[in-house]
């Protein structure tokens, strides 16, 4: 079993002190060591941004690939080698501008990819411009009068397209942000945690003091049973999203077991050379 | 060698018509080649479907047809001009005009009354097909067989009366035009040959390579390769995703490419452009990939069922920063299925992408191909320089450099799931180790490192191929499905005339392509572009001097052979001065 220590890199951290990342990545890293992860058999899969640097600071393999497309290459590395427990990471920029299109068919596709959001509200790495999940009204560098577009809501949006695994957490509740995780890989199919990470530099509206006193914790509400897609919506249009928990969670099957004759081994074991009586039959389709 | 051609509307059946001719003399023992002429449109406007048969291979269209079918009107005013003396057979339900000036002999059949009478006007096609194998005097024995087989599923009452369609068709031709039959082949040469397009070879090519997964969105021409893939992937346990964009297909080509497996996506222009940030990203974090452009009119949406050869300078630097790729041409359907096969093999062996370019009638445009030319089977696969997990274990923990210096550039890659070889490939630029550096030293040591292991592609690959004499007066200088134009072109020239094309365009076979070209006398470079993208890039690398000629062509229509040797023959009898 690895340790904590085990999914610790030696890189010295890029993030600003007191950035919620920190906590997002000492969240990942107890999920990974409690649900028994190999950082051999881990793969994180960043966008880019000040979230996408997370890979640089766990001990797994690491793919940092070009803005707003995380999880198109999470899809094809998890197909590539289903025994690979594989992290997509990215920031509310990543996931719902340059990248919504991405989101929205993988909740559908259900792939069974863990997706890790961080959401600061702002655009942080190009030092404070408007993010789709910023405010109306919200003012930054590109939006001075405050934002003229009405926020993204990325829980609803998952909810709606099918999600099988929604949950949101908040990077200084620990337990639960580590426990939703957990949740999520464990969870065969696609699982979107959006985690509220913020952002101490450039956002200086939602701050932790905000969050702490605006969030609602799912977790001390036992009415709430996450198994109902239109409740989990009203809950979610009811509270503007300002909740943490496990939001919506169905059984699923993953992509991967749907594929007609995918196998259970993992592509990257397989011999590469076709047999000559399947080529004879490949062929025939042709005669 | 006989051209035979049918043509009507869209949506009426037109290409299964065409299949059926090629299908059944390929199978004869004749050489096929089928091409068509069709719109970006499901049902309704013209479309035609050109085969030629003959005793000798064949792999390019041709101006002249010598039979041709019509089943409107439009088809005989947009296609008579290629009759020369031919015959015009035409159904009698649309009263056929024949225009004045056109050189033909018309007959006149009542297709779809036939067809009607035999239960259905789907049937029209099938009585077309018998009396075209009676205007070929061909035994319509092979076509009721065919036919025969290929209805057998939708039982034996379908299959009597498209019997009967065929059976009827010929003997009316027979009975009525028997004396004005003068098309005649020569003897077949019997093989074993199947009827195969160029996306049919380079989806075999794919698998026969070690391709398990293919992400893809649909575009023409491209689409057919998703969609064989699709077919013959659960026998091998491939998988195809039809993705949201070609964006998501190409960066999850890119993560399975540092999984460890081989994949690929194929598109076209449009979506070759959206492709281009992350093909840099797999050039600089080093993950095999592979793509496949079968080009088509451009730019933006251009003529999307149009022939055009005018993406290659963007395969080669569409992207930004400094970045080499392979790129591959192949010339034929057989180099289609063969470069398909070593893409795999070289996007592993140097870990980079490598792209596939071809355009639109080699991808679409069916030939007969012997079927010893695809042996799946005996392909060799080269995965490259690896670490194994024994090897990753023997050097410990956080040790392994990902990106180590070496003489030839490629540093031994691990696979995720293997202890010990973790690293982060990333695009942005890094140290041996993968992590991020700015460094500058390192920056020019990396960068000098990617582009300078490519150019052991020119070591393990032949990138430009010459057939002709030794000694020529002429060499034609082409690519992709322009090559076998050219080949017919030279045939009809003479022995003094060559032809050469390339097979690797990046990194450019510079030293072959002097060598090769060194004897000629002329050289005329024929491509389907207007900027001639292919004599730019011979000349930025140095190859071309004042024997260079070109020929351009980007009206959408491909290349024919006798506009080739129009202006090959004025080369060779230079104007005299008085």
């Amino acid at each position: 079993m690895a340790t904590l220590q085990e999914f610790r890199t030696n890189e010295k951290s890029w993030w600003c002190p007191g950035c919620g990342d920190f906590g997002v990545l000492a969240a990942m890293q107890k999920a990974l060591v409690t649900v028994g992860a190999d950082p051999a058999s881990t793969a994180i899969v960043a966008g880019i941004g000040c979230s996408g640097k997370i890979g640089n600071y766990i001990n797994s393999y690491n793919i940092h690939v070009t803005h707003g497309r995380a999880l198109p290459a999470a899809l094809g590395l998890k197909l590539a080698n289903r025994d690979l427990m594989v992290l997509a990471a990215g920031g509310d920029g990543d996931a719902y501008a340059i990248g919504m299109g991405h989101f929205m068919h993988a909740l559908r596709r259900n792939v069974n990819v863990t997706y890790v959001v961080m959401d600061n509200h702002i655009y942080g790495l190009t030092k404070g411009q408007t993010s789709p999940t910023s405010q109306e009204g919200f003012k930054t560098k590109t939006s001075p009068k405050g934002s003229l577009e009405r926020p993204i809501h990325p829980l609803m949006l998952a909810v709606s397209a099918g999600a099988t695994f929604v949950a949101q957490g908040f990077s200084s509740w620990q337990p639960q942000l580590a426990l939703l995780i957990q949740k999520g890989i464990e969870h065969p199919g696609f699982s979107l945690i959006n985690v509220i990470s913020p952002c101490v530099t450039y956002n200086k509206v939602n701050t932790y003091d905000w969050y702490k006193q605006s969030l609602q914790n799912l977790d001390n509400d036992p009415e709430y049973v996450p198994n109902d897609r239109t409740k989990a919506l009203a809950r979610l249009h009811e509270t503007d999203e300002l909740i943490t928990g496990l939001v919506y969670q169905e059984e699923s099957t993953p992509y991967e077991d749907l594929i007609p004759g995918f196998k259970d081994t993992p592509l990257v074991h397989q011999d590469l050379h076709v047999d000559p009586n399947t080529w004879k039959q490949i062929l025939a389709t042709l005669e | 060698m006989i051209a035979w051609k049918i043509g009507g509307d869209q949506g009426e059946g037109i290409d299964s018509t065409g299949d059926v001719l090629a299908t059944v003399a390929n199978r004869m023992g004749y050489f096929v080649y089928g091409y068509k002429n069709f719109s970006s449109r499901i049902k309704g406007g013209h479309t035609n479907y050109k085969v030629r048969i003959s005793t000798t291979r064949v792999e390019a269209p041709t101006k002249r047809t010598d039979i041709l079918v019509a089943l409107n009107q439009e088809t005989i005013d947009k296609n008579f001009s290629e009759l020369d003396n031919g015959l015009l057979l035409a159904d009698s339900v649309f009263k056929p005009m024949l225009p004045d000036n056109a050189k033909a002999q018309l007959l006149t059949l009542p297709l779809t009354a036939i067809a009607k009478d035999l239960g259905s006007v789907v049937m029209r096609n099938m009585v077309a097909v018998g009396a075209s194998a009676a205007l070929l005097q061909m035994p319509v024995d092979p076509f009721i067989q065919y036919v025969t087989a290929k209805f057998e599923r939708k039982g034996p009452a379908v299959v009597e009366s498209n019997r009967q369609a065929v059976e009827v068709g010929y003997q009316r031709i027979i009975e009525e035009y028997g004396h004005l039959l003068t098309y005649r082949l020569g003897e077949p040469h019997p093989g074993d040959r199947l009827v195969i397009s160029g996306n049919d070879g380079i989806a075999l090519g794919a698998i026969a390579g070690g391709c398990r997964l293919m992400c893809g969105y649909p575009i023409t021409p491209a689409t057919d390769i998703m969609e064989s893939l699709v077919k013959w992937f659960p026998l091998v346990g491939g998988a195809v995703v039809q993705m949201e964009d070609e964006l998501g297909s190409i960066t999850a080509v890119i993560g399975a490419g540092f999984g460890g497996a081989r994949a690929m996506t194929a598109s076209s222009g449009p979506g070759i452009s959206l492709m281009q940030e992350a093909i840099g990203l797999a050039s600089v974090a080093e993950i095999p990939a592979v793509i496949v452009d079968t080009q088509r009119g451009g730019p933006s949406t251009g003529m999307p069922t149009k022939q055009e050869q005018s993406d290659l300078l963007a395969l080669l630097h569409g992207g930004h920063g400094d970045t080499l790729r392979v790129v591959l041409t192949p010339g034929s359907i057989e180099e289609s299925f063969e470069d398909a096969v070593e893409a795999f093999n070289l996007a592993e062996q140097f870990q980079t992408p490598v792209i596939i370019a071809t355009d639109l009638s080699l991808s679409l445009w069916q030939q007969s191909v012997d079927r010893s030319r695809l042996n799946g089977p005996a392909q060799a696969i080269r995965r490259g320089a690896t670490f194994s997990q024994e090897d990753l274990l023997a050097l410990g923990a956080n040790v392994f450099q990902r990106y180590q210096f070496s003489a030839d550039g490629i540093s031994p890659r691990s696979l995720p799931g293997e202890a010990n070889g973790q690293y982060l490939a990333t695009g942005v630029e890094h140290s041996t180790n993968g992590k991020v550096s700015e460094d500058p030293a390192n920056r020019t040591k990396m960068m000098d490192k990617r582009l300078m292991k490519l150019q052991g592609v020119t070591q393990v690959r032949d990138g430009f191929k010459y057939e002709g004499p030794e000694d020529p007066d002429l060499i034609l200088v082409g690519i992709g499905s322009t090559v076998g134009v050219l080949k017919e072109a030279a045939k009809q020239l003479g022995s003094n005339v060559g032809v050469a094309w390339f097979r690797t365009l990046s990194p450019f076979p510079s030293e072959r392509v002097l060598s090769v070209l060194a004897p000629a006398r002329h050289v005329l470079v024929v491509e389907q572009n207007a900027l001639g993208q292919l004599r730019q890039l011979m000349t930025t690398h140095e190859t071309t001097d004042s024997r260079y000629e070109s020929l351009l062509k980007y009206n959408g229509v491909p290349f024919l052979p006798e506009e080739v040797v129009t202006r090959a023959s004025a080369l060779l009898t230079p104007v005299e001065v008085h």
